[in-house]
């Protein structure tokens, strides 16, 4: 009976526009507030933009530390608006590549290519009632969400998106970050505990063993790059490194790629996602430990889980990867386009934003990988991740840890070492992903079709 | 486990991602083998069917002979057929009923078999979502203007039936899905008071009346 239905809203091209202004400029203004507010809240540049737009002396003028405190507290709330808004892109984003990846269409309602689906989505379960079972804990059951959420929030402190845009450059920074993502594991604890059910205790300590487990050689694997850059701050490691492919940690250290596929799996371990999504393997537990949960609690969770993607690939990025270095632009540069002035010149602020674009370009890239390994693996057996964990990536870990420091050794005798390895490395992944794409050709021609992205 | 088995469950996991991952990837760069329905069809779904779907049925009124094997036919009862005699013609009996409950029926096609000429049939229609179910009961006969039942000539090997579907298309037509119910169907029976089961199940459970959970009902 179409003849019968509503008139839309939008004509099909209004759709298309009315989408593409919210795809661009809901992240458009949140990465620009986190480049102008990651910059200007160091103390420094705040005292600078008061001596300019206020023309009084910072240390004099009674309100400077309501400024800078203000603008920390408005970073602060763009940093946890951009983890929500990047957990829903991601959700629609997935979504679209796993119905690809199953020879659906997918997503396809809601704005052109289905975008706003994650808007309804969230809309819808603000709307739901905030169930809380009768033979619930009440308090934790109402509590555990927010243990999550803040493990996440907390992350985004540490996380660089470019050259000086990090909101604190921690000293201990992937220290502090292994401690606050340790604290998700509490918040889903307590989930699993406080519902008081059968399946959700199931879930939460399945949870709690995982991350447990996986935090060994997660750390071990961290260590590597740590050892190659001499700290633990983010951009440190980050710096350490070159921007040209065979000079980023992965590829300079035979040990270190080891560690990075060490590293990367313990992440999606670490982080619930399939094959290890056992704490919430819906075949068996129903939905594991937010099987009660309801609403915006559950949300909640759910904005935690895809937001941790963002953070798992900026992370991958960071240490192994080469972060945001640009291709031709060291220190110097980045020095000289800052200028001697109390406020860096307009060249500084290009280079900033280029140093993000390469961040969330190597990001997004790490994130796709993690979606697509979702889509192509089943779920492993429990007994397999612990045999996983303990009986492979454990040794292994410790195995590039104590390589590590004998490289080190061998690299301060001759630099060229790691330059040659560089390139060798590097040079098998490019021949790997020839072949690789390679296959992937044949297994379409195999199937009898052909690359076909018109209907995407 | 030997260092073989070791190193050889390794290899595996490394060749299973190399061969997943790529097969994964290359249904990435397809055509995605659904449509979207219902608005990006090539055509209408009912024309993309196979001819013997059984979707809503269809009555030819020209070739129908009310004989009436399709009620007694149907097993869940959800076609009433009435018949009675032409007051200006004795001889002449006319259709004054046929009234097909497409909500109630569950398109088993029996009522299409031992029908002599082929007048009821299931056509591919299938997409009638209305607001109220009651909108649901085909008239195919109108009461006010009965229509005469069809005399099989002998020996007659085909009957001038109208276009498959063309009828049951004209239907859906008129119908608007936000309609108000039709009210020439007899009243929906009151749904059964809560009172009426609740006595059968007490005495079983042999307790005393449980107090009202709500204090303020008292």
């Amino acid at each position: 009976m179409l003849e019968h239905t509503q008139r839309p809203l939008l004509s099909p091209r209004g759709v298309v526009l009315a989408t593409l202004i919210v795809a661009t400029a809901l992240p458009g203004a949140l990465f620009g507030g986190i480049l102008a507010l990651t910059a200007a809240t160091k103390p420094l540049m705040v005292a600078a933009l008061i001596r300019r737009f206020v023309g009084v002396d910072p240390a004099t003028w009674p309100y400077t530390t309501l400024v800078s405190w203000g603008s920390v507290a408005v970073l602060a709330l763009i940093l946890l608006t951009f983890g929500a808004v990047i957990s829903g892109m991601t959700v629609w984003w997935e979504m679209r590549v796993s119905s690809r990846m199953q020879s659906r269409i997918g997503y396809n309602r809601a704005g052109a290519g289905g975008f706003l689906q994650w808007i309804a989505d969230a809309v819808k379960l603000l709307f739901k009632e905030d169930l809380i079972p009768a033979e619930a804990d009440g308090m934790i059951f109402r509590v555990a969400p927010y243990f999550v959420m803040t493990g996440f929030a907390l992350t985004f402190v540490a996380l660089p998106f470019g050259e000086s845009l990090i909101a604190a450059d921690l000293n201990v920074g992937i220290f502090y970050l292994i401690a606050v993502t340790a604290l998700v594991v509490v918040g889903i604890l307590l989930a699993g505990w406080s519902s008081n059910s059968k399946w959700a205790l199931f879930g939460g300590m399945r949870s709690a063993a995982q991350v447990v487990s996986y935090e060994i050689p997660a750390g071990l694997a961290i260590m590597v790059p740590i050892l190659m850059a001499g700290t633990l701050s983010m951009q440190g490691i980050i710096r350490a490194q070159g921007a040209w492919p065979w000079q980023w940690f992965v590829f300079t250290n035979p040990a270190a790629t080891v560690a990075f596929v060490i590293f990367f799996i313990a992440q999606l371990a670490e982080g619930n996602r399939t094959p290890f999504d056992l704490p919430e393997a819906e075949s068996e537990l129903v939905a594991g430990y937010l099987s009660e949960y309801s609403g915006f609690r559950f949300a909640l969770y759910f904005l935690v889980e895809f937001g941790n993607l963002w953070v798992m690939a900026a992370v991958t990025s960071t240490l192994f990867l080469g972060g945001w270095q640009i291709p031709g632009v060291g220190p110097e540069t980045f020095a000289a386009a800052r200028g001697a002035g109390d406020l860096p010149g307009a060249a500084w602020w290009g280079l900033q934003v280029l140093s993000m674009v390469v961040m969330v370009v190597k990001t997004l890239v790490v994130l796709n990988l993690i979606v697509w390994i979702r889509w192509t693996l089943p779920r492993i057996r429990i007994d397999q991740m612990m045999n996983l964990c303990w009986k492979y990536l454990v040794p292994f870990a410790f195995v590039t840890f104590v390589f590590t420091l004998l490289w080190q050794v061998l690299v301060a005798r001759a630099p060229v070492l790691s330059t040659v390895t560089g390139v060798v490395l590097f040079g098998a992944f490019v021949v790997a992903t020839f072949f690789f794409v390679r296959l992937t050709k044949a297994n379409i021609v195999a199937a009898g079709d052909r690359v076909d992205m018109s209907n995407w | 486990m030997t260092l073989n088995e070791y190193a050889g469950s390794m290899q595996k996991t490394v060749s299973s991602f190399w061969h997943g991952l790529s097969i994964t990837m290359s249904h990435l760069f397809r055509r995605p083998s659904t449509v979207q329905y219902p608005d990006r069809t090539p055509l209408p779904v009912r024309d993309m069917l196979p001819p013997r779907y059984r979707g809503f049925l269809e009555v030819d009124a020209a070739i129908c002979t009310g004989c009436q094997a399709c009620e007694r036919a149907c097993p869940i009862a959800c076609m009433q057929i009435t018949l009675e005699k032409d007051p200006a013609n004795p001889k002449q009996r006319l259709v004054t009923q046929f009234d097909i409950d497409e909500a109630k029926c569950m398109y088993c096609g029996l009522c299409v078999e031992p029908c002599p000429t082929g007048a009821i049939q299931h056509t591919t229609e299938f997409e009638a979502s209305m607001r109220n179910i009651r909108n649901l009961v085909f008239r195919w006969a109108d009461p006010l203007k009965p229509f005469p039942v069809y005399k099989v000539e002998k020996g007659a090997e085909f009957f001038p039936r109208a276009p498959l579907g063309s009828l049951v298309r004209a239907k859906l037509d008129a119908i608007h899905w936000d309609e108000a119910a039709v009210t020439y169907l007899p009243p929906e029976p009151p749904a059964l008071p809560a009172a009426a089961v609740a006595p059968a199940a007490a005495p079983a459970a042999a307790a005393p009346p449980a107090p009202p959970s709500n204090p303020e009902s008292k």
